[in-house]
């Protein structure tokens, strides 16, 4: 049949994976996996990174193409070749990563998503029409504010509000939440919840947020590694049994309890502020001490300057004032005073930022060290079996996999490439470590992992800054809970002692 | 005054001559080099294209005695250029900009080589309208003398930046050039958009190239261009990818560039070729000012590579 000839009929329907297998080369990315939609229903498909999930809805939404299997929309067999065929069938995708387009408003973003977009827009005709969708609307979007200029909450509604703009009844959300806060996660997909409870859409959601799953979701299908691991209602489940079926039988590093008192300041920053690559400033005089003995978490939307304030101590940006020391002595972020601190580094995407993707794993872990005895000699003759004999000893050590200590390290994946800069960065004695988001996409084996080392260097008296978007991080290894927000840290309380709305409302600049 | 001498006057007036008479090609080299990099491609190629447009219109005016078949090879010259361009860079891992050299090398060196019999004859020249009829002073009428394709430049620029805004092409351009993501998740094929942003651009850019052969200076010979259509491309930074304003800073270049003649006319000649540098010292200082390690430049399209 011809897609599109018959359009189907309002309201929600289902979507059926039958017998799914993808192959790439020789790597099997889907093992006959099976997935029931129910129409109405609102669905969580849960796994860990490569477990497959992407690559199923891909499949579903005609990126690819399945090897084998069937996909079943609505109760008819349909062979959806393409993303068009899927948009036409009325199933729409939200991405992880947004696809709205920054230097364009709202309004634009929306009418260009249509499939018959006027060759000569009329855009007093289209904004009239644009607010009366929006009266109709749970959620409400700035229409001609550009995509660049809202909040990350924003953005999300947005990309939701697209697809409903454009009649989609299926959505497909891949971890829509990751970027918000609890409450505004909370806002959005309770307002979906509405949508679906009164039959106008169903939804499957990607995602690894028990809570989420546990508030929103009817049924849930949980993948690993390419298989189907199990299935069934929500109400049925526990999230220890979800988390037991997602990463089966693999054993987790146990995380030491957090022993001893904080000492004395270690870390202080002193009105620092610094400016974002627009030149706006970024991070807003703020003034923070972390003490050896105890980590520091700021939370925040991301986009709030976190990143600006790492790249300052990480050397990658100057500050445009204020000052930053280090037990006591100005810091600048040379070489010279990194290593007479013992600073250490976990930045976000490590291989972009601490990392030489086209140089060996040994030669990466050896980046603090290679210039000094016993891998140099004179600071200045290399000793290649002194670097690749301590590689291996730290490969083995941090459970790194990769073949040789002399393969890429960009051949690794995520969670091996922040092991690796893990061994680098905690290998030795630490007195302060600056983290950002250091578990960011990875799978609960790394970061049980990076979990453990981090509150490890804690109770070895180092001095910790943490910033993640993560809340539930943040809370479970943090002594002290910092919100930043626009550039300024506007709340601050003991971890034992936050409260978790106040906590969201702050980063929600409330 | 009735000996049509104007003294001093003589200076500002030929600048304003000059900007109207040599901005025409910067004009249409930016604004079609604006196209392609809102699209997210760099071609630095237009300064080849502008080359091959020259000698195409001066060959074709001659060939067959019109100007304005000239002025339409040079377009279709250009635009073939700017699909040769985009074709290679829509092959994977290919730098744009090393592909942008390459080709301008190829567009001069094949210019030189089919041009050769071209710089003897004299081909019918592209006619200019007379907005000095007023005036009884002779460089005012000179200055005055303006060009067609200038006119239809300048309404081009508040064209392009109201197409930018209102029209389907306009839209999917600017998605191309922000964010390729997007638009693949749309469903359009982002290296289909290039390919058409840069073939426009090419096409611009050959009809700059008419302008020179055919109008001012309105011959063909080899050092035709000196460099029109590179500093047309840096030309695009300073305007901030806004095509109004690149109608302004080609004024201005143009402006610039007549600098040294007029002065050369008042009598002072010290300096002459100093003056003549003018353009490109006026680039340079530019891109000094508005260029700053510390932050990125505002409105340049996310996907260009220089940028990412």
């Amino acid at each position: 049949m011809i897609i599109g000839e018959t359009p189907p009929p309002s309201g929600a329907f289902g979507v059926d994976a039958v017998a799914m297998t993808m192959r790439f080369g020789d790597f099997l990315a889907l093992d006959n996996v099976e997935l029931k939609v129910r129409p109405g229903s609102f669905h969580a498909l849960l796994g860990e990174n490569g477990a497959g999930k992407s690559t199923l809805v891909k499949c579903i939404m005609g990126y690819y193409h399945a090897t084998e299997g069937d996909i079943i929309v609505g109760g008819r067999e349909q062979a959806i070749a393409n993303p068009k065929d899927a948009h036409a069938l009325g199933l729409g995708m939200v991405y992880q990563h947004f696809t709205l387009v920054p230097a364009m408003t709202v309004a634009e973003n929306l009418v260009l998503a249509r499939d018959d977009v006027p060759a000569v827009v009329n855009w007093p005709n289209e904004m009239k029409e644009l607010e009366a969708f929006l009266g109709s609307m749970p959620f409400k979007v700035p229409l001609s504010a550009k995509v660049s200029d809202i909040s990350a909450g924003e953005r999300q509604k947005c990309e939701i509000l697209k697809q409903l703009y454009l009649k989609r009844r299926f959505l497909i959300l891949d971890e829509p939440t990751s970027v918000l806060t609890p409450a505004e996660a909370d806002e959005v997909l309770g307002m979906l919840r509405d949508m679906v409870v009164k039959g106008e859409l169903t939804i499957l959601m990607i995602t690894h947020k028990f809570r989420e799953v546990m508030a929103f979701a009817d049924d849930v299908t949980i993948l690993r590694r390419g298989k189907l691991a199990g299935a069934g209602k929500v109400s049925e489940l526990t999230p220890d049994a979800m988390a037991r079926t997602m990463i089966g039988a693999e054993e987790l590093t146990v995380q030491p309890p957090r022993t001893g008192e904080a000492g004395q300041a270690r870390l202080e920053l002193q009105k620092l502020r610094a400016l974002d690559d627009a030149g706006a400033v970024a991070v807003h005089d703020v003034s923070l001490t972390v003490r050896a003995g105890e980590i520091v978490g700021i939370a925040g939307v991301s986009g709030n300057g976190q990143r600006q304030l790492v790249e300052v101590l990480a050397g990658q940006r100057e500050a445009e004032s204020g000052e930053v020391r280090v037990a006591g002595d100005p810091y600048h972020a040379s070489r010279e005073e990194m290593r007479r601190h013992r600073m250490s580094l976990l930045p976000e995407e490590p291989l972009k930022n601490a990392c030489v993707g086209g140089m060996s794993v040994a030669d990466n872990i050896a980046f603090r060290e290679f210039d000094r005895a016993p891998f140099a000699s004179g600071g200045w003759w290399l000793n290649r079996s002194a670097i690749r004999s301590d590689a291996r000893k730290k490969i083995g050590q941090y459970k790194i996999k990769t073949r040789t200590p002399d393969t890429p390290i960009s051949a690794l994946s995520g969670g091996n490439v922040q092991r690796a800069v893990l061994a680098r960065e905690l290998g030795g004695d630490v007195e302060v470590l600056i983290a950002a988001n250091p578990c960011f996409g990875l799978d609960f084996a790394a970061v049980a992992q990076i979990h453990a080392e981090i509150m490890a260097a804690r109770n070895r008296g180092a001095a910790v800054l943490l910033v993640s978007e993560d809340l539930d991080e943040l809370l479970e290894l943090s002594d002290r809970l910092v919100v930043m927000f626009h550039g300024e840290f506007v709340y601050e309380a003991r971890t034992s002692e936050a409260d978790l709305t106040v906590v969201g409302r702050h980063m929600a600049g409330h | 005054m009735a000996d049509g001498s104007i003294g001093l006057w003589t200076v500002p007036l030929a600048v304003l001559g000059g900007a109207i008479r040599v901005s025409t090609p910067f004009l249409f080299v930016s604004l079609g080099e604006c196209i392609t990099e809102r699209a997210g491609r760099i071609n630095l190629g237009l300064e080849g294209t502008l080359v091959m447009g020259a000698m195409s219109a001066y060959g074709i005016s001659y060939l067959t005695g019109s100007p304005w078949l000239g002025v339409l090879a040079a377009g279709i010259t250009g635009a073939l250029l700017g699909a040769l361009h985009a074709g290679i860079c829509s092959l994977p891992r290919v730098n744009d900009v090393a592909v942008g050299i390459a080709l301008m090398l190829f567009g001069t060196g094949l210019a030189f080589y089919l041009g050769k019999p071209l710089i003897e004859p004299t081909a019918p020249r592209l006619p200019a309208i007379d907005f000095g009829w007023w005036s009884d002073i002779p460089q005012v009428q000179a200055a005055l003398r303006i060009n067609v394709l200038f006119l239809i430049g300048v309404a081009l620029a508040p064209i392009l930046y109201w197409a930018f805004r209102t029209t389907r092409w306009g839209l999917l351009i600017r998605t191309a050039g922000e964010s390729a993501d997007a638009a693949r998740a749309m469903g359009h094929s982002v290296l289909l958009i290039r390919l058409r942003a840069t073939m426009a651009g090419g096409f611009l850019a050959g009809i700059g190239g008419s302008f020179l052969s055919l109008f001012y200076p309105g011959s063909w010979n080899e050092g035709l261009s000196s460099g029109q259509g590179i500093t047309a491309v840096a030309l695009v930074i300073f305007a901030r990818w806004d095509p109004l304003l690149c109608l302004w800073a080609s004024l201005a270049f143009g402006g610039a560039a007549a600098l040294g003649p007029a002065l050369q006319s008042v009598g002072v000649t010290s300096g002459y070729h100093l003056f003549n540098a003018a353009p490109y010292i006026l680039t340079l200082a530019i891109m000094i000012i508005t260029c700053s390690p510390k932050r990125t430049l505002t409105g340049a399209p996310a996907e260009l590579s220089i940028t990412r």
